[in-house]
């Protein structure tokens, strides 16, 4: 955008100084295309994250919920000698890791069968089907599998006739509902990879005499590996942070990281701040772990 | 009820102002009665015009343009409403200093008064701040502080029980049904969700365990708030679901996964169910008690005056009060008509002997609300920790 004026052409030149400048100086150029971005990253989002996360070192008035600034330790030492906060740090990256799971389960067959085997009109329906959910609102969308899964709800009444009784509200659920909300986040790009892969490797592991499962096992997934990784680190990190669901369909015992920072947040931010501390690391660990295989790079 | 706490006398204000520039909240010795170091922060000491708008934090119900455009075509001021979900939310919100007055249960009004965020009311301001206000709202722990009024009256009721009436035949004459682990609803038991509900386990052991030694459900030390805690836990194992959000209360009493539980009348009322009733059982409960409060920090104090004198008239202090579905601080609305005389009996308006029962909302702090001195209470803060470990 900023290079087009030549410096063999003097007349130009004049008439266009600022791209003159911006030719001349490299670092004019770089600050032109960086500064707004790393004001944001930077001076919004880093610098607030790192207030937040100091407020873990700071006191507390007991009476006025005021936070007083200091240093101390006492808040981490609670978050991890109290055994109901270390708990639900665990359950917490278990349901993040059922989410991640289920949905990788749902999204190589699907991906298998639009990018391979469906007509692109059908291929076409898919892709909508899958992305349509995002359409709707997050909270809109937990609020329809709550009241699908209520006692006299949606499932039950199917269910009925059958004398199958639904999940009610628990666990099960949560781990359900997060799937529902993230799934178009591993399918995309599943199904991006499963698209990018030859046919005719296909053709080649069956002429070489290997059957559909041995194909995908053996072509299909080690190809597909980045992909899943790379939409695993969505459905991971977004169901990592989440207590809305919990709140919602989890009934009395799916307590999660969120919902114990969400009623620390305004009676004891410090706690709050020390606890949100655990999913930075989960997610961390989770990043550095996926780097290593390369993954990233196809995000 | 808590008589002893309440009536903080003229010596009490003086030795206040001496400990004025102490850094923590001292208690007076031997008295039993409670001081507490409040930033000296100045009254309105006059009238003056109107600002033209006025920021609120309201509770859902409580600023309605049903009364609310009456009052700008009066005054000229317009009402900014916001809503708030949580006392806490709305103590965070007055700490913006962006809002001119708060409806603050008595949860939220402790934490503002000693943390400065609110002005005393000067009353000669408010002339429908009169007699009519119901006895059992006026002088309260939660907004008379040091002989200074914080607070002008709304309105006050209790945490019912809610029933399914379909499942559950009979009128409950006790909480037992939602506390006890053989209980004939296990399973479809619903809790409010937030650490202010240990109050509510409190309250029952008072009844049932008086050998703990619960004077006030919001002044629990060790070993109380641990027994508190045991019974809550005891309570996680019948509970279908807890509940913050009123719209997934209501969901979830209509759609059948609750039967019984905690629940406030207007969400009874919002559940247009005939099958869904309300009572208050032997053991009393917790409620709340709402009050205006104007921040220290108002740039529209005028407005914020007349607002609160507005809507401490009896027919617009009634008109909350029927939409929120509690009772109203001014007697006198329950004299207007038959309608209003109705409401006031529906909701013990005028009954003290029914609010005797009705430990409203107060935040608990170290220094103990009961007088008692020899031990350090729970903190808000060991609350909200001793809750995270309930749903473990």
């Amino acid at each position: 955008m900023t290079v087009t004026a030549s410096p063999s052409a003097p007349a130009a030149a004049k008439s266009k100084p600022l791209s003159t400048l911006l030719y001349r100086y490299r670092w004019v150029r770089l600050v032109g295309l960086l500064s707004l971005p790393l004001t944001w990253l930077i001076g919004l989002y880093i610098v607030s994250l790192a207030l937040l996360l100091v407020t873990a070192f700071w006191f507390i008035d007991p009476f006025t919920s005021k936070v007083i600034p200091g240093f101390t330790l006492d808040n981490f030492v609670l978050v991890f000698s109290e055994p109901a906060y270390v708990t639900t740090a665990l359950r917490t990256l278990g349901i993040a890791l059922a989410v991640t799971l289920l949905s990788a389960a749902f999204a190589i067959p699907l991906g298998i069968f639009m990018a391979k085997l469906a007509s692109p009109w059908l291929r076409a329906v898919l892709a909508v089907a899958i992305t349509l959910p995002l359409w709707a609102g997050y909270l809109v969308k937990i609020l329809a599998m709550r009241i699908t899964f209520t006692e006299e709800g949606f499932f039950n009444w199917v269910m009925a006739p059958f004398g199958i009784t639904g999940p009610g509200f628990s666990l099960f659920t949560v781990v359900l509902t997060l799937t529902y909300l993230w799934f178009p986040y591993m399918a995309l790009p599943v199904y991006t990879a499963i698209r990018q892969i030859p046919v005719n490797l296909f053709d080649a592991s069956a002429d070489l005499g290997a059957r559909g499962a041995t194909t995908i096992r053996t072509v299909v997934l080690p190809l597909l590996w980045p992909a899943l990784l790379a939409g695993s680190v969505f459905t991971f990190s977004l169901s990592l942070g989440d207590y809305i669901v919990a709140r919602f369909v989890g009934g009395a015992n799916a307590q999660m990281i969120g919902s114990i920072i969400a009623s620390n947040i305004n009676l004891n931010p410090p706690v709050a701040a020390a606890f949100s501390v655990i999913p930075i690391a989960f997610v961390v660990i989770y990043l550095v772990v996926t780097r290593r295989t390369g993954a990233l790079e196809r995000m | 009820m808590k008589n002893k706490l309440m009536a903080i006398s003229a010596t009490a204000a003086v030795s206040a102002l001496m400990l004025a520039g102490c850094a923590a909240p001292a208690a007076e010795e031997g008295s039993g009665e409670l001081v507490f170091d409040v930033p000296d922060v100045p009254m309105l000491e006059a009238l003056g015009e109107p600002e033209g708008q006025v920021d609120i934090i309201a509770w859902s119900g409580f600023v309605e343009p049903a009364w609310a455009d009456t009052f700008t075509e009066e005054t000229g001021c317009v009402v900014n409403r916001r809503v708030a979900g949580t006392s806490d939310e709305m103590v965070q919100l007055m700490r913006t200093g962006d809002y001119d007055l708060v409806s603050a249960s008595g949860d939220a009004s402790l934490r503002l008064i000693v943390g400065g965020d609110v002005a005393p009311i000067n009353r000669d301001l408010i002339p429908n701040f009169g007699d009519d206000i119901v006895p059992g709202m006026q002088g309260q722990l939660y907004d008379t502080i040091n002989g200074k009024v914080y607070g002008v009256p709304i309105g006050r009721g209790a945490n019912i029980l809610q029933y399914n009436s379909e499942v559950v035949t009979e009128t409950p004459t006790s909480w037992d049904i939602v506390w006890e682990a053989d209980s004939p609803y296990a399973g479809q038991i619903t809790a409010y969700d937030a650490p202010i509900y240990i109050a509510d386990a409190a309250v029952y052991l008072m009844y049932h365990q008086p050998e703990l030694g619960i004077k006030n459900p919001y002044a629990l030390d060790e070993t109380q708030l641990a027994a508190a805690v045991d019974l809550l836990k005891q309570q996680n194992g019948i509970v279908a679901e807890y509940w913050a959000d009123p719209v997934a209360q209501i969901t979830s009493f209509v759609g059948g996964t609750t039967v019984a539980g905690t629940s406030w009348e207007i969400l009874r009322k919002l559940a247009a169910d005939d099958r869904m009733q309300g009572t208050l059982p032997q053991e009393g409960s917790t409620g709340w008690s709402d009050a205006w409060m104007i921040s220290s920090q108002s740039d529209a104090p005028n407005c914020a005056y007349l607002w609160m004198d507005y809507t401490s008239a009896a027919e617009v202090n009634g008109a909350i009060a029927m939409n929120f579905g509690m009772a109203p601080a001014n007697a006198a609305f329950c004299e207007l008509n038959d309608e209003a005389a109705a409401h006031c009996e529906e909701f013990n308006a005028l009954n003290e002997e029914y609010f005797e029962n009705v430990w409203y909302w107060t935040t608990p702090i170290e220094q103990c609300l009961d007088g008692r001195t020899e031990v350090r209470c729970t903190s808000f803060q060991d609350w909200t920790n001793a809750w995270a470990t309930v749903k473990g």
